[in-house]
């Protein structure tokens, strides 16, 4: 799954650790989300939306849809 | 930067506290193996209720250092449990198949010696170890 999350942060100014630290995650998984290596489970997914204001589709983008 | 909410203790510290708790008790309970072991022929001269008394301190250390294990495991976030997980799976999986294959080699006479439980606990850790190392890499 893609996703707009280096985008977002790069907007904000924020580092990888920023990220991993709002999300209460590892800078490794923040890595590993942002570069579309691991998918977030549901509730992960959603804080990352809510951390953006943003809905969880305006951040992820399933592959069919690329 | 914009405002942002940090956790007031990050993941990575929060882990690193139960890998220094688990490091401990393992610590411990690997000290009480060897006064199990050791004890009871050069401390005590297998004396029963020296013996039993190593014994339970021995259970009892361990068990402490598998609820540590469980409170590590939770300590984790998703993806680290993840690896963590796969490693452990990989690990047991490759325990019972070489395992069983390992006790069997005496029984078909491949092997003159007795299968020890110790060549075995070796090839678990160097699983978990190899996995770990694979998984991290792969999240990379």
């Amino acid at each position: 799954m893609k996703n707009r999350l280096k985008v977002l942060r790069a907007e904000r100014d924020w580092t990888q650790a920023d990220l991993a630290n709002a999300l209460a995650v590892s800078r490794q998984t923040a890595n590993a989300i942002e570069k579309g290596k691991f998918d977030p489970s549901l509730p992960l997914a959603f804080k990352i939306a809510r951390l953006f204001n943003l809905t969880v589709e305006e951040i992820f983008i399933e592959d069919e849809q690329t | 930067m914009n405002d942002i909410k940090y956790n007031e203790t990050n993941c990575t510290q929060r882990s690193n506290h139960y890998v220094k708790q688990l490091a401990l008790w393992t610590f411990a309970w690997v000290a009480s193996t060897a006064l199990l072991r050791f004890g009871a022929e050069y401390i005590w001269d297998f004396k029963a209720a020296y013996s039993i008394s190593a014994l339970l301190l021995h259970l009892a250390l361990g068990a402490a250092m598998i609820m540590v294990n469980v409170k590590h495991l939770s300590s984790l976030d998703e993806l680290q449990r993840k690896i963590t997980m796969d490693a452990l799976g990989i690990t047991l999986g490759v325990g019972m198949v070489v395992g069983i294959a390992y006790e069997q080699l005496e029984d078909i006479k491949l092997i003159s010696f007795e299968p020890e439980i110790s060549h075995l606990i070796m090839l678990m850790a160097f699983t978990y170890i190899l996995s770990i190392l694979i998984g991290n890499r792969k999240y990379q």
